[in-house]
């Protein structure tokens, strides 16, 4: 669901193909016929956006059948492993109570300082908390900061009496009889009404999960970006997770859920982050608008106390230690005052609303093509803003020639002549053309090496920024504002040591950015750190991406770069080949693989195991003889090697000290897996049915609740980002979805200049229906003309049953779609088809509304 | 000599990802239509529509829908077919058609005279002029490959496998077992082009295929032209006529290019698109 694998990920597709081959049934439950549905068992078409009501179908069906009531695989799992059995507090109300919200719900107004947050609303989520005991004593967290306590003291001072359980599952407010309740009346009836599947295939995707989960047996479920682009994007992912920890798919061989990411490094490029609200190793971002002023207030708003996430301040100081070499001491905090805070929302539309408004004067755009992207219309208008704009990339594209063939400017509604931007094109290196490591969707981390030199004056975007560092470096050195010092105490040392030869004149040397990645004992940086574990707070540990230590345990040792796959016959974790985080490990929280005793579930789903008779080496550091007693397995288990199942966890304790040995999700505070989520989602602790920001229905579940309360909306009320359709609207009446084709790349940089993709797909088109076609008068191939309140693009029409009517909610609804390589560079080119979507988004990532929306279409 | 060698292509797991198609022109650096700017075909996905002496390797893509939603979608990548009695070999009057050590049928285009015989006796429309070299051409199954024991590039960029390379013998033996596969879960799957008894004394490239022949725009019963010469003696002096002519065309342009020195690529290409 939500992913087009064979078309997106072909080459990943390989997998679930082979597995059909072995007996595998693969379902695709998507608005389109594809490829992928063309090689799976079956498809069942939903309308673009019903994504929840779906699984909430699901989850509805699965606590009310007899297997998963019966089987005590499911209680074992759910009750010992997740939160299901956890007290809510008696504050809480449900949606259900609340005809289409949670408590908590509180009004937003956008600061002055950067009023590009876009919230329509927010949670408080006080009321989403657990019902817990009474609260340890000990000295006060705010005691901790003032007189700058140790950072053990401090996560001491952060905990919270024990949450309240009922392993019986009969607590009125425990998770299950809430759950029960949230999703009662998803039943198969709505799922029809809402998603337009006929009741009968719903069932039968139903049926097919719950007897392909248990002991024996497991599912997995792939999504990609046609799950994220919502304005409940995060949720659709999130419920997909309720579901399969409520079927015991999670943490096993099999099982569990595949984010298909949209690039090779896409994975690498949020891990060691490009994004603005994270740091390395998905720390969040110090921020000015959080409690963050100082060290230790940063590490109190953002550390659980308990599990494996408490381990924070290690991470963070080694991170600091990394930024801020000898400068960053326990005295200065390790330099955490000087370390950028961020303002609020500054992701891509938040940035280009504020870019249309002039409060950003320059942007540096690499490896992204922004005029075809989200609203291009406006997107194009903010780049008119701008005083300088850097384009780096293999063509001229779209964003590097908007100022002069962009539909706008060819029209003539605007003047190359009015626009003041500085234009500068920098010619980009392809991958092959360089070193480096890229990260895939499973976390693994592969080295390559060049295969080729650049042409002409190409240079990697390494080169780019490590160049443009040292200038900048260079011009502030005299500086002594206090602004300034920051930067100034920014070590930057990726220069190739003498005698390694640069691959291009000031290229870096990637393998030295790698060992700063992985990290190193700060008084010898020779002497590498063979995994997270080893990090200190207090900067005798340096390491850039906490996730990634490991990666390169010795000097000589570059562990990305093996190639040694596992032989035939073997369950095949492919310990060998590559690295992934963590520690190597290829399928996280596998503990939940083997049962509370610490068996395998099955001998078919055998992943990792409890050894009671392995013989420990005695402590290294304290020569002592360690119990008998082992996690063994074919991957890196992923938990405390040494704790037996019987475990009991010291309920005062902080970090791993309160977690037993059944606790299996060691990076929950709890040790358990969130089936209710306390915290950390803005928009509900449940996911629940909302209808896309523009739909031709209304929400059938929550009538007084048409869309997501706290969803995102950026330029509201501005003529560059209109939002003119109501619900129903007849001007738009037909639901559209938005996607890519095997044979193009994203926005077309690395395909549509490319003679032999060109050919295969060499123009834009929009599929649809034969009854809308006929309706229209619509022949194959004839052109079409596109509307939405944005903008309007045209594309010939490709006719076909692969796409078509969805009875909706008592209505007939005609579904279109449109891939979205194209614009007006290259070879193959068309419209625009971003200039279609608005500026609307999902709350929590600002990811926006790609794949649900209304439009019209007349033959042209 | 080397065992026959060729493809076994497994439709039911072709994801019509064009993966063999842009490996064949990479490796064996065809040009794309027009440089890469077209239309689009309307033909669903398929773009590029036919084999032809740029495309040497082909996806098609067969809807075959009852209503929306209701039925399925077939994909097949289509190959020189590398007959075991080769129609195209038996016409060609210079000799540049010839089968290798493998038992795979290659065209050498430093012998071709771009008479077009072969294009006219292939039954499976594989074989075109490229207009690059001016000379006839198809899939060598990657004879330069072979030739240092590496696969042909599409078997090896086919992310699902559907399109195998092995011996025929061993293909033969796993493609009986994936139609019995198939055939216990209720698929109606037949192969095409394995029996070395059948057509053409079997293909070495063949197919497993799940509707008749025709549908994926195969022949049923490809037949060799020297067949169609037995079968009717008008016919027969007529064809015999035309291969008069192109054996006559094609000795002129031997002499042509004796002649010339070389360079007869350009003007055998010129006289091929009339």
């Amino acid at each position: 669901m939500g992913s087009n694998m064979a078309e997106c990920h072909p080459v990943a597709f390989r997998w679930p193909m082979k597995a059909k081959l072995n007996g595998a049934k693969i379902i695709h439950v998507d608005p389109r016929f594809t490829r992928t549905s063309a090689v799976a068992d079956f498809h069942v078409p939903i309308r673009a956006g019903s994504d929840i009501a779906f699984l909430g179908g699901l989850i509805n069906y699965v606590v009310h059948s007899e297997r998963w009531n019966k089987d005590p695989f499911f209680k074992d799992y759910t009750v010992h492993y997740t939160n299901l059995a956890t007290i809510v507090n008696e504050d809480y109300k449900d949606t259900e109570d609340l005809e289409g919200v949670f408590s908590g719900l509180v009004g937003y107004k956008e600061p002055d300082f950067w009023p590009f947050n876009g919230f329509l609303g927010r949670y408080d989520n006080k009321t989403w908390q657990y019902e817990r005991g009474p609260k340890p004593a000990g000295p006060s967290t705010e005691e901790i900061i003032k007189k700058r306590g140790s950072f053990d003291d401090l996560l001491r001072s952060l905990r919270k009496g024990t949450a309240k359980t009922d392993p019986t599952l009969q607590h009125p407010r425990c998770v299950f009889q809430l759950l029960k309740k949230h999703y009662s009346r998803y039943t198969p009836e709505i799922v029809e009404q809402i998603c337009g599947c006929s009741k009968e295939k719903f069932l039968k995707v139903a049926e097919a999960l719950l007897e392909n989960s248990g002991r024996d047996r497991t599912t997995a479920f792939a999504y990609a970006v046609a799950w994220t682009q919502h304005t409940y994007g995060v949720q659709i992912i999130s419920c997909c997770a309720l579901l399969e920890q409520l079927t015991g798919n999670m943490g096993r061989p099999g099982g569990g859920i595949m984010a298909l990411r949209g690039h090779a490094a896409i994975q690498g490029s949020t891990d060691v982050p490009t994004l603005y609200h994270s740091i390395h190793g998905y720390m969040n971002a110090p921020s000015a608008v959080r409690p963050h002023d100082t060290l230790r207030d940063y590490i109190a708003a953002e550390t659980p106390p308990t599990g494996y996430w408490a381990n924070g301040p290690k991470w963070m100081v080694s991170y600091l230690k990394s930024v801020y070499g000898d400068a960053a001491t326990a005295e200065n905090d390790f330099g955490y005052d000087w370390h950028p805070k961020i303002l609020g929302d500054h992701s891509h539309m938040a940035c280009f609303a504020a870019m249309n408004e002039g409060k950003i004067k320059g942007a540096c755009i690499v490896g992204q093509n922004p005029a075809t992207s989200l609203n291009g219309t406006a997107t194009r208008r903010a780049l008119r803003q701008l005083d300088w704009l850097v384009v780096k990339d293999n063509w001229l594209t779209e964003t590097a020639t908007h100022w002069y063939l962009a539909p706008e400017v060819k029209s003539g509604e605007v003047k190359v002549g009015d626009i003041k931007t500085e234009i500068f094109f920098f010619p980009s290196t392809q991958i092959a053309e360089y070193d480096g490591s890229y990260t895939n969707t499973q976390r693994m981390l592969q080295w390559h090496s060049m295969a080729a030199k650049a042409p002409g004056d190409c240079r990697t975007d390494s080169w780019f920024y490590h160049n443009l560092a040292k200038r900048l470096k260079k011009a502030y050195a005299g500086s002594k504002l206090p602004r300034d010092e920051g930067w100034n105490k920014v070590t930057w040392d990726f220069d190739p040591d003498p005698g390694e030869v640069p691959l291009y004149p000031g290229e870096i040397s990637a393998l030295k950015v790698l060992r700063e990645i992985n990290g190193y004992m700060t008084g010898n940086p020779k002497q590498h750190l063979k995994g997270f574990g080893e990090l200190k707070d207090d900067g005798s540990t340096t390491c850039a991406s906490w996730i990634y230590c490991g990666c390169f345990p010795a000097w000589d040792q570059n562990l990305t770069a093996r190639r040694e796959p596992d032989p035939p016959g073997v369950p095949g974790a492919h310990l060998k080949w590559g690295w992934a985080w963590p520690a190597n490990r290829r399928n996280i929280y596998n503990r939940a693989s083997a049962d509370l005793n610490g068996n395998p579930w099955s001998e078919r789903k055998r992943w990792v195991w409890w050894d009671p008779n392995f013989v420990n080496p005695p402590d290294p550091k304290t020569g002592k003889k360690v119990p008998n007693g082992k996690w063994v397995g074919y991957d890196v288990p992923d938990f405390t090697l040494t704790m037996p199942p019987s475990h009991k966890g010291n309920p005062d304790g902080i970090i791993m000290e309160p977690l037993s040995g059944t606790d299996a999700y060691i990076m929950r505070p709890e040790g358990k897996g969130w089936i209710f989520v306390p915290a950390g989602l803005v928009d509900g602790p449940f996911p629940t049915h909302y209808e896309p920001h523009e739909s031709p229905v209304q929400n059938l579940l929550y009538p007084k609740q048409q869309s997501s309360p706290v969803h995102k909306v950026w330029s509201q009320g501005k003529p560059w980002n209109p939002l003119a359709a109501a619900v129903g609207d007849p001007k738009f009446p037909y639901v559209i979805t938005t996607y890519r084709l095997t044979e193009h790349y994203l926005a077309g940089a690395m395909s549509r200049w490319l003679p032999w993709l060109s050919e295969l797909q060499p123009e834009l088109f929009i599929e649809l229906g034969r009854g809308l076609a006929k309706e229209k008068g619509i022949n194959n191939l004839d052109y079409v003309i596109i509307t939405t309140p944005r903008s309007h693009v045209r594309a010939k029409a490709l006719v076909t049953d692969r796409i078509g009517v969805m009875k909706v909610a008592g209505k007939t609804i005609h579904h279109v779609g449109m891939p979205w390589h194209w614009g007006w560079m290259g070879l193959s080119t068309g419209d625009v088809v971003n200039d279609l979507t608005a500026w609307v988004g999902d709350p929590n990532v600002s990811i926006h509304e790609g794949k649900a929306f209304v439009c019209n279409v007349e033959k042209a | 000599m080397p065992e026959p060698m060729g493809f076994f292509t497994d439709t039911t797991v072709c994801i019509g990802c064009k993966a063999c198609e842009v490996a064949c022109k990479e490796w064996n650096q065809l040009p794309a239509r027009n440089g890469g700017v077209g239309e689009l075909s309307g033909d669903s996905y398929d773009n590029t529509r036919k084999l032809d002496g740029i495309h040497w390797r082909h996806v098609r893509f067969i809807e075959q829908f009852k209503g929306p939603y209701d039925g399925r979608w077939l994909m097949m990548s289509d190959v020189c077919k590398h007959c075991v009695q080769a129609g195209c070999l038996e016409v060609c009057p210079t000799g540049a058609i010839i089968r290798t050590e493998f038992d795979t049928v290659v065209i050498q285009s430093d012998v071709c005279n771009g008479c077009r015989a072969c294009i006219a006796a292939c039954p499976f429309g594989v074989i075109d002029i490229n207009p690059v070299s001016g000379t006839a051409q198809k899939c060598t199954l990657c004879y330069d490959r072979l030739k240092v024991g590496l696969e042909p590039a599409c078997s090896k960029a086919c992310p699902t496998d559907s399109i195998q390379f092995g011996t025929i013998a061993e293909l033969r033996t796993r493609a009986h077992k994936r139609v019995d596969q198939l055939k216990a879960q209720g698929v109606k799957a037949e192969l095409y082009g394995a029996d070395p008894q059948g057509a053409l004394g079997g293909l070495n490239s063949f197919y497993l295929l799940v509707d008749e022949p025709e549908v994926y725009g195969l022949p049923r019963h490809p037949q060799l032209p020297s067949r169609h010469l037995a079968k009717s003696s008008t016919f027969s002096a007529a064809s015999a006529a035309v291969l008069g002519v192109l054996a006559l065309v094609g000795l002129r342009k031997r002499r042509m290019d004796e002649m010339g020195g070389g360079g007869g690529g350009g003007g055998g290409g010129a006289g091929g698109q009339n």
